[in-house]
């Protein structure tokens, strides 16, 4: 085998051009530049969407009441009033692999404090809520289950609301005002920024759903119950029985609730970012083939132009299997070339996107891998008819070429 | 002891659609080593196309060719190709160095493709020893476009020497030189010649051929004589006649 002086022979050949191994590379270069920047900014943006999935708590599952009907209007998942605390105990009681269950009461209230008064999300829920939503308190403590019991005028409270109606000022032990009802500020809950969809997660009040119920929305019914499963092997496992729990408690009737889990919130957010990903991936894969062709286009020129090159090889010695391979390989090493560039270029130009935009971004290593492995395969499958054809050429006629 | 050329009754027709070219009818030859043979004869008198069949670059149509006793006949492209590696070093008229490589990496190209590699450092060493056996020891990274005709010439010589073969072929190697060059690069050869290399060397100058140890002229694609050259021309004589002659011409004011 005489591959490694074939190789030899390529790289020489390659460095006696320069300038025209760039130029011809520069179409590899800028399509894979192209297809591991969209993958990366695509990355990225999948991975902030569920960072903000995971930041619902782990392996979370909801089960909303039913739709309302009033006039022929629907009010969508959650407006029924057919939850009960009865289901919330149920669930925790019947059910194995439950960690956590908080029944959720929602409302919008005017609250004031401090000679302030701020319009915000008061939510009745349950003790277990932070750990359900792994989301942790930064001062004081969250109410306890004896407060629910009692429905005491407690209230934890989120940041933006510390910053509304207390500002500069430690909340805990001082006194708000809902509905005129006064609640002594227990806790503060750590700032958490905006979800999904674009809320400020921080806006809220949380007091407990037995208070939310009697004293301030006067429901007997609840919104939604949010439960936490022992591990994401079980959420499919808790979900169903959920769902079997609370249909057999309506003993036959039309289920008139609704039960999500964390994976299927996160599969539709993520949904539209994949799509996109893969539509720009394909636009930049596309300029990868017309980069291949630019590479077949040179070498075809080449083999023309070094014809009696290629004679005084096979005048001297060389199998046609040599020159193709030779420039087999110099086509190769142009496309993996450029290939190694164009990462380069992407991971650059990704990092520029993401400090220039603020947009997160993450090179993924397979990405990096696949593009390389596929920028070598365009340089074999766009260079082999060339090669091919310089291979064929008959010594005499080659030696002659003028 | 054997030939190491023999030619029996060689003929090669050129098969161009409906018209039939003989170039070649019947040569038989017999070349010994440490033979010089000048191969002359006009345009289209066939000697280019027994030039190709010596070089193994072409099959004759009929007739037996025997290189070093090897039938040539029924070789096929790739072993053609070894044999020109081995047993052939090709010298042409337009040097046909490859450009923008240096003189030691034109001189190492046959060996890349020898069926007997050495080492890295031994291919540059027998290179660097080609160079030295023409004088050019001194220009081995010089590229060819920094080299004069003469001194292309003499890289390519040492190209043809590289893989010690036993017959150096040179298709009008003075073609493209001057007298005074040409004289230098027929010393070369009788050089090679007298420790023992046979060459068979195309030309179509009198006074090219007279370097040589035998002519051999064509006509129509065959042999119109073949005879030993008397007087014979030595380059270290010739090159001494031509500063001679360019001092009377006062040329360079003292020689």
């Amino acid at each position: 085998m005489r591959l490694g002086s074939t190789l030899i022979v390529a790289l020489r050949a390659l460095r006696r051009n320069k300038l025209r191994s760039m130029l011809t590379a520069l179409g590899i270069i800028i399509g894979v530049g192209a297809v591991i920047a969209m993958v990366s900014i695509g990355n990225g943006a999948k991975a902030q969407v569920e960072a903000q999935v995971a930041g619902l708590g782990q392996n979370v599952i909801s089960v909303f009441s039913g739709s309302s009907m009033g006039g022929g209007m629907r009010g969508g998942w959650g407006s029924a009033p057919t939850l009960t605390l009865e289901d919330a105990t149920a669930i925790s009681r019947e059910i194995a692999g439950v960690a956590g269950v908080s029944p959720e009461v929602r409302d919008r209230n005017q609250i004031l404090a401090n000679g302030l008064n701020w319009n915000t999300q008061v939510n009745g829920e349950g003790p277990d809520y932070p750990a359900i939503r792994s989301w942790p308190l930064t001062s004081g403590a969250m109410f306890t289950e004896q407060d629910v019991r009692s429905v005491a005028k407690v209230a934890v409270i989120g940041q933006t609301v510390v910053d509304q109606l207390f500002p500069g000022q430690d909340p805990i032990g001082q006194t708000l005002r809902i509905r005129n009802i006064p609640f002594k500020v227990v806790g503060v809950l750590a700032s958490k920024g905006f979800n999904l969809f674009g809320q400020d997660q921080d806006d809220t009040v949380l007091v407990p759903y037995t208070s939310h119920m009697k004293r301030l929305s006067r429901r007997t019914a609840l919104n939604s119950i949010l439960v936490q499963a022992v591990s994401a092997d079980a959420i499919d496992r808790v979900q169903q029985d959920i769902t079997d729990v609370l249909t057999q408690r309506r003993k036959g009737k039309e289920p008139d609730f609704t039960v999500r889990n964390q994976v299927e919130l996160a599969q539709a957010a993520t949904a539209t970012s994949r799509t996109l990903t893969l539509l720009l991936a394909a636009i930049a894969g596309v300029s990868l083939i017309v980069g291949g062709i630019g590479i077949m286009n040179i070498m075809l020129v080449s083999v023309t132009e070094r014809t009696r090159e290629i004679g005084i090889r096979l005048a001297v010695g060389a199998h046609g299997r040599d020159v193709l391979l030779q420039f087999l390989i110099e086509s190769v090493v142009l496309s993996s070339l450029g290939g190694v560039l164009g990462i380069l270029l992407g991971i650059g130009a990704s990092q520029l996107v993401s400090v220039v935009n603020g947009w997160p971004v993450l090179v993924s290593t397979s990405a990096v891998v696949v593009a390389f492995c596929f920028s070598a395969a365009v340089g074999m499958f766009f260079g082999f008819y060339p090669a091919r054809k310089a291979a064929r050429l008959d010594p005499i006629d080659a030696l002659r070429y003028e | 002891m054997a030939p190491v050329i023999t030619l029996h009754d060689i003929h090669r027709v050129y098969d161009s659609g409906e018209v039939q070219v003989h170039a070649v009818r019947g040569v038989s030859l017999e070349l010994q080593r440490g033979d010089f043979l000048a191969l002359m004869g006009a345009s289209g008198s066939g000697k280019s196309t027994l030039m190709n069949t010596l070089g193994c670059l072409d099959r004759p149509t009929r007739g037996e060719y025997r290189l070093d006793g090897i039938a040539v006949a029924q070789l096929d492209r790739n072993q053609l190709a070894d044999l020109r590696n081995e047993k052939l070093g090709f010298v042409f008229q337009g040097f046909n160095l490859l450009a923008r490589t240096t003189a030691l990496e034109n001189v190492e190209l046959p060996m890349l493709y020898g069926r007997h590699r050495g080492s890295r450092a031994a291919m540059r060493e027998r290179a660097r020893h080609c160079l030295a056996i023409v004088g050019l020891a001194e220009r081995a990274d010089h590229f060819p476009s920094q080299l004069s005709g003469g001194q292309q010439q003499r890289v390519a010589i040492a190209r043809a020497l590289v893989n010690a073969p036993q017959v150096l072929l040179a298709d009008e190697p003075t073609g493209n030189l001057d007298s005074r060059t040409s004289a230098e690069v027929m010393g070369v050869f009788q050089q090679l010649n007298d420790e023992g290399i046979t060459i068979v060397l195309v030309t179509h100058e009198l006074d090219i051929a007279r370097y040589c140890k035998r002519s051999l002229i064509m006509r129509d694609g065959r042999v119109v004589s073949d005879q030993p050259v008397q007087p014979r021309s030595h380059a270290a004589v010739e090159l001494q006649k031509l500063k001679d002659a360019e001092t009377a011409a006062q040329l360079h004011p003292s020689a």
